[in-house]
């Protein structure tokens, strides 16, 4: 019995939140990855334009409550979704019209598209700043929870509580759905695969006929579709602040290094290492082992192996050491 | 003189528009905002060694600035003597470990080859060394956190003036560019980034939360000053008389005794604060100049000229037999520790230590803009990029309040659209520094001051 209330003490301080916050770093990591290896530079508007999807996601859900749309116990927001996807598609095309087209054709070093990158952050930044304003923000409506703890526990008879929330579902099943059918895009259609045809060697790409007009403009939209879905579930499951947005560039940067950078499946999985890890280093374990060690040998202090301060460092610090050790990532990256 | 022309023109602009500043705002705002150029300038310098000179990406400016900073506290604060009495022995003793673990694996490396054991003995060794310094640092740490939190919590400093921590600011970030430098410089440019970007947010972390080193975000505030202070400059007989003179026009005008020493009380208040700022502007003139005579110097020695030859053709530098990696970490130590100079002259200048400023917006991009705006590669550019940037970054607000004045003049006060805007005034200073970067990176990549190199 106390293994098993050690193991649902597991599963919900641990695993269900981590495969949560996980889900949310992998799109954006898979968002990063996608145009470092096609459009070859590092995005550092990737949190900024995750903001800015989110952003047109909340007014639009805003929108519909005004006059009483509601999808019942699922969030507005949802509904929200393909509407948000379309303005985010055409703000990037636009930005990509007026600001990264010129350094593509001139064929720019990748160190300049970053540094431009870090110019059109600075926009959206502003653009959303002045839209919605800087303060937090909730947008979550429906049923909280899918399990609560107390619930569970008059279920199970078990002293602990597992809790699900309904974001932490939607977050893990959009997530399925959305890479599945990324994966499946880009390995059996003939876009996805001209896609990685044109990441892997553009030259040779281009003599085979394939338009890299297309292949830019079907990136952007596939991005606007990860930064706007990835933005709202991150949303949906904390807030939505400006400058946590911004924040959150660097645990995806770390996420799709670490699965090594323009390796969209290792971006993937390289999400929950990072979560799992942040997670994992920086719970507190002093409960867990009062369930699993006899009473002698109970622990005094909080088997804490890090503070919770030291949250994004510990990603930053894996980071550094796969950069060390592997710097193509832990998957091989720059292949797609 | 005539190719100079156009460093005075912008030169003798920046300076205009801050004078300028000063008649219709007023002459503190303008000092303010000619020190804190000042500050900024001596960052982009530190950033135009490593980008200009030897196109090396550091986007951990927000770490080194940092460090600068703490340097301030740790060599100028008096130090706690019960806090060290209460837990120095636990950190020292700590200290001593984490040398050890330091030497140890060093000494695992030089004596074993590359081999699979010799990464797991490795390992081992930093794991429980971390456990043992854990153990024995934390009734320490708790100790001295526990000694007059509301006030101290903390070990305190040297005691030491604070002119001083400038140099140690310079040595923490060249030391800790030399770790950097020694894991990332390797990598390729964008990688670099990445990876300077995170690491200085880890250093941000430890200073944040290590609470019995720096007082963490509780701030340690009443540094003390190189400049005296207002209060006291208010008391002083010769600066009493020297505000009288440079008012005697003004004071003149008023024939009531009572009331012209009212308004000679109000002058000398006023003239102490702008008597304060202009002290630090000279120590901080000080410095740049300074600094501007080494690069300068640097840039047109051999030795700049190898640095641009290896920016310029890693490979042909290397094959002329140049040593890369060598001068790479050079220069990155050098980069950094002029930029840690500039954080000790910030916390110096601000009289505060205040760890949860530190955001890598402010620090590092703002900087970085300031580098490609003024022009990289040259030291001129560099500070003009630093003047021009930090102007606009204040002056943002009231051009921005004043735009949408004019563009909303038709709508009345209470239009919401109006209302919204005059709130979110403050934001239009994002949107004009990522305009100008990429109007300046598209229409003129060198910045506004190229960079010119003379072959004599």
């Amino acid at each position: 019995m106390d293994y098993l209330n050690a193991l649902i003490l597991l599963l919900n301080y641990i695993f269900v939140p981590a495969l949560a916050y996980g889900s949310q770093l992998a799109i954006g990591a898979i968002f990063v990855t996608l145009i470092y290896g096609i459009l070859r530079f590092a995005n550092f508007a990737t949190g900024d334009m995750m903001s800015f999807g989110t952003m047109v996601a909340i007014l639009f859900t805003w929108y519909f409550q005004s006059f009483g749309l509601s999808l019942g116990f699922l969030p507005t927001a949802l509904l929200a979704i393909p509407f948000a996807i379309l303005f985010m598609g055409l703000y990037m095309l636009i930005i990509d019209k007026f600001v990264f087209k010129y350094y593509r054709l001139n064929k720019s070093p990748p160190v300049q598209l970053a540094m431009v990158s870090i110019g059109v952050m600075f926009v959206t930044q502003a653009v959303v700043r002045i839209i919605i304003g800087p303060s937090d923000r909730r947008f979550f409506d429906g049923e909280k929870f899918l399990i609560k703890a107390n619930e569970f526990k008059e279920m199970t008879g078990l002293n602990e509580g597992l809790a699900i929330k309904s974001t932490q579902v939607i977050t893990i099943v959009v997530t399925i759905i959305l890479v599945s059918t990324l994966f499946w895009f880009l390995n059996k259609t003939k876009t996805g695969k001209s896609m990685r045809a044109y990441s892997d060697n553009e030259d040779l790409a281009l003599l085979s006929g394939i338009d890299p007009k297309k292949i830019v403009m079907i990136t952007w939209m596939i991005a606007a579709i990860l930064a706007t879905i990835g933005g709202v579930l991150y949303g949906l499951d904390k807030s939505f602040k400006p400058f946590t947005y911004f924040n959150n560039m660097l645990p995806i940067f770390a996420a799709a290094i670490v699965g090594g950078i323009g390796n969209p499946f290792g971006a993937f999985l390289g999400g929950y290492v990072i979560a799992f890890s942040e997670i994992l280093l920086t719970y507190a374990y002093k409960k867990f082992f009062m369930y699993v060690l006899p009473e002698s040998m109970e622990p005094d202090g909080l088997i804490q192996l890090l503070s919770t301060d030291y949250k994004f460092a510990v990603s930053f610090s894996i980071l550094v050491i796969v950069l060390l050790y592997r710097p193509s990532g832990i998957f091989k990256g720059k292949i797609l | 003189m005539r190719k100079n022309l156009n460093v005075i023109a912008a030169y003798s602009i920046m300076m205009g528009l801050i004078i300028l500043v000063g008649i219709f705002q007023s002459w503190n705002i303008a000092l303010s905002i000619f020190n804190l150029c000042l500050i900024s300038a001596v960052m982009t310098m530190g950033a135009n060694i490593q980008w200009g000179y030897a196109g090396l990406i550091n986007f951990g400016i927000m770490g080194f600035t940092a460090l600068g900073g703490l340097a301030v506290v740790l060599i100028s604060v008096n130090p706690v003597q019960e806090a060290w009495s209460a837990g120095g022995t636990n950190i020292l003793l700590s200290l001593f470990l984490v040398i050890g673990i330091v030497l140890a694996v060093r000494f695992v490396l030089k004596r074993y080859q590359k081999s699979k054991i010799r990464n797991y003995i490795i390992a081992a060794i930093i794991i429980s060394g971390i456990i043992i310094i854990r153990l024995v640092s934390e009734p320490g740490i708790e100790a001295i956190e526990e000694v007059n939190p509301a006030r101290t919590g903390f070990l305190g400093g040297l005691g030491l003036p604070i002119i001083f921590s400038w140099i140690v600011g310079a040595f923490f970030a060249g030391g800790l560019a030399f770790v950097i430098g020694k894991v990332a410089l390797g990598l390729r440019a964008d990688y670099l980034a990445i990876a300077t970007l995170l690491i200085s947010e880890i250093v941000i972390a430890i200073i944040k939360h290590e609470d019995w080193l720096t007082r963490g975000v509780k701030n340690v505030i009443g540094l003390k000053r190189p400049a005296p202070y207002e209060v006291n400059l208010q008391e002083t007989e010769w600066f009493i008389n020297l505000v009288e003179k440079f008012n005697s026009g003004k004071l003149a005008l008023i024939s009531d005794i009572t009331e012209r020493q009212a308004a000679l009380n109000q002058f000398v208040i006023e003239g102490s604060s702008v008597f304060v700022k202009l002290c630090y502007s000279g120590l901080f003139l000080v410095v740049v100049i300074i600094l501007l005579i080494l690069t300068q110097k640097a840039l047109y020695s051999p030795w700049g000229r190898m640095m641009r030859a290896i920016r310029d053709n890693e490979e042909a530098a290397n094959a002329m037999g140049k040593n890369v990696v060598k001068q790479h970490l050079l220069i990155f130590v050098l980069g950094s520790a002029i930029v840690g100079i500039a954080g000790a002259m910030l916390v110096t200048q601000d009289g505060l230590f205040t760890p949860g400023s530190y955001r890598p917006l402010r620090y590092t991009f703002l900087i970085w803009v300031m580098v490609i705006v003024g022009g990289s590669g040259n030291n001129f550019g560099a500070i003009l990029g630093g003047f021009v940037v930090w102007f606009l970054w204040i002056e943002a607000a009231p051009i921005g309040l004043y735009l949408v004045n004019l563009t909303t003049a038709g709508l009345e006060d209470t239009h919401f659209l109006k209302v919204h805007l005059i709130e979110s005034v403050p934001y239009f200073r994002f949107l004009m520094m990522g305009i100008g970067l990429l109007l300046i990176m598209r229409y003129r990549p060198k910045g506004i001051l190229p960079e010119k190199i003379e072959i004599k």
